[in-house]
């Protein structure tokens, strides 16, 4: 095999495997960031050997056993170091302490790696982490992406983001967080706070907060590679199946969400043909596992039901605005927010026209606490202007342009301003 | 980037054998892989071509014809749709695949047109850019 064949091969066994890897050596040291600095001691040995030897019959083997290998020394090298100092006296947990695991228990080969996989998944996304934090170190050790492709995804500096992740290696190792899948009552915040850090994935890369760049579609990709992996290494969880399934039917609307010029394409003007049916197809699927789990649907199951309801109207107009106001209401329940009530309200516009909508929108703005959102105008000036109010539309859209974030979404809210006065 | 995975049919597939008790289990196995991985989106075997129609397209007649066909090595047996990050990561998992055949058989992995490979003429929006140009080309013919 040419060398740089051979890179591009080891380089596709790594991306594959590391977190595999990592997560197999972290159950050994019980340490995330020790874990993965042997881990990339077995890529480097990889590196050095493979280009000689050839590639082995089973690289993913070769380097899980080589990385479980170097764990094992270096807890030798703890034990004996201690045992040393003991002899000379010195305070027995002066150096090696974090090397606590009974090393024997753990060489039964391919213990279950989807445990250890778990375990990584939950150390990533621990609460003494910043959620930013805590997004970096799911993309670098469980996507398995780079620094660089993290800073880029990100629009930041590699530095910044190679920081950022020591810092929060260094944070797990400081506060000896274990290395394992919590349970009981903490699981299900704890399992909040993994989906969360997806979700947010998924949302850098559907649509970039400010500047031009509309969407980032590898980041939304690694979100739903992330969501199914989740799915298939916790399928009694309910709301697992529920925001794969959501990624799914969002991620089905990618290719129509812009038009060539890469203005915005909303919703019900997207041109359905051209959602991407295999992923409706396994949205609709992954909600039907959803629904079938014990338990209350939450709110990312909720929100995949909204999207499920859009998906299979045949067009725009046939879309079951009363089923998507039920919906509403139920995610109005599990998750109250004002965002919740101008959703929902929207639909209500939908459903029985905008004049039922409109009191409720302006009971929203009244409460104050979307002062500084964009779409409460938005949707305010759309309901006055199907009203015929046109200036006071007007009024709304303007304010919408001035409070967007997005340079694309302004132009479109101008626009509608604009066309107040044809 | 999306790739299909296809299988090529060979003459025990054309045959309609069906596959052993030990490939069935070893495939399941690759495929839970593929799923735990998040880069399964699709698959499914094919019957083979004795049970296929062709349509045969020549400029606006269309020619119904039936199987089996006979060029067995450009036939299909079977695929699936990956969602990977690039052809090496595709088959590297191709690699980890069980030979899908008793004998010596083929993959082909293909990467599917992505938007950005149609170009921007293919939008609608586009479309009418062009066709308002073109009308006031016309126009300035006159």
């Amino acid at each position: 095999m040419p060398a740089t064949e051979l890179g591009r091969t080891i380089d596709a066994v790594w991306r594959i495997e590391s977190a595999r890897i990592v997560a197999a050596v972290a159950r050994i040291v019980r340490d995330v960031g020790l874990a993965e600095e042997l881990a990339q001691d077995a890529l480097v040995a990889a590196l050095e050997h493979w280009p000689e030897a050839g590639l082995p019959q089973n690289p993913a083997a070769w380097l899980m056993t080589t990385a479980r290998n170097k764990a094992l020394d270096r807890i030798r090298q703890a034990a004996l170091h201690r045992q040393k100092q003991q002899e000379l006296g010195a305070d027995a947990d002066a150096r090696g302490e974090q090397f606590t695991a009974d090393p024997a228990a753990d060489l039964e080969a391919d213990h279950d790696i989807d445990d250890d996989m778990l375990r990584l998944i939950f150390t990533a996304c621990h609460p003494v982490l910043a959620r930013e934090a805590q997004v970096a170190l799911t993309l670098k050790l469980i996507a398995g992406l780079s620094t660089g492709e993290i800073a880029r995804a990100f629009l930041q500096s590699e530095p910044t983001i190679a920081q950022r992740i020591v810092r929060a290696k260094k944070a797990l190792s400081n506060a000896k967080v274990p290395f394992e899948v919590p349970r009981g009552e903490a699981l299900q915040a704890r399992l909040a706070a993994v989906l969360e850090v997806i979700y947010l994935i998924f949302n850098e890369g559907y649509a970039a907060t400010s500047g031009d760049d509309w969407m980032r579609p590898a980041l939304c990709e690694e979100a739903q590679r992330l969501a199914r992996m989740l799915a298939g290494l916790a399928p009694a969880e309910r709301e697992v199946h529920g925001l794969a399934a959501l990624l799914e039917l969002q991620a089905s609307r990618l290719r129509t969400r812009t038009d060539a010029e890469g203005k915005p394409i909303l919703l019900l003007a997207q041109d359905r043909a051209r959602w991407d049916w295999l992923l409706v197809n396994r949205g609709f699927a992954a909600l039907a596992l959803a629904q079938q789990q014990s338990g209350q649907p939450g709110p990312y199951e909720l929100q995949a039901a909204i999207a499920a309801c859009h998906a299979s109207a045949r067009t725009a107009d046939a879309t079951d605005w009363k089923a998507i106001v039920r919906i509403y209401d139920a995610l109005a329940r599990v998750q109250p927010s004002p965002v919740v009530q101008l959703n929902r309200a929207v639909a209500v516009g939908m459903a029985e026209g905008p004049a039922a909508a409109l009191p409720l929108v302006q009971a929203i703005a009244e409460e104050g606490l979307l002062a500084d959102y964009h779409l409460l105008p938005a949707v305010l000036g759309d309901l006055l202007a199907k009203l015929g109010r046109r200036a006071e539309a007007r009024g709304e859209f303007e304010r919408a342009a001035a409070l967007a974030q997005n340079q694309r979404e302004r132009a479109l809210l101008l626009e509608r301003a604009r066309a107040t006065l044809d | 980037m999306r790739v299909m995975v296809i299988v090529k049919a060979t003459a025990d597939s054309e045959a309609g054998v069906m596959p052993s008790r030990e490939l069935i289990e070893a495939m399941m196995k690759f495929n839970e892989e593929l799923v735990k991985a998040g880069i399964m989106l699709a698959g499914d075997g094919l019957k083979p071509s004795s049970k296929g129609k062709r349509v045969h397209f020549s400029g606006t007649q269309r020619t119904v014809t039936d199987g089996p066909f006979a060029e067995t090595r450009e036939l299909i047996a079977g695929y699936w749709i990956w969602q990977v990050r690039s052809m090496e990561e595709a088959i590297e998992w191709a690699r980890r695949c069980p030979n899908p055949m008793p004998g010596p058989s083929d993959l082909e992995i293909r990467p599917f047109v992505e938007p950005e490979d149609f170009g921007a003429e293919f939008t609608p929006e586009l479309q009418e850019k062009e066709e308002r140009l073109r009308n006031r080309l016309t126009d300035a013919g006159h």
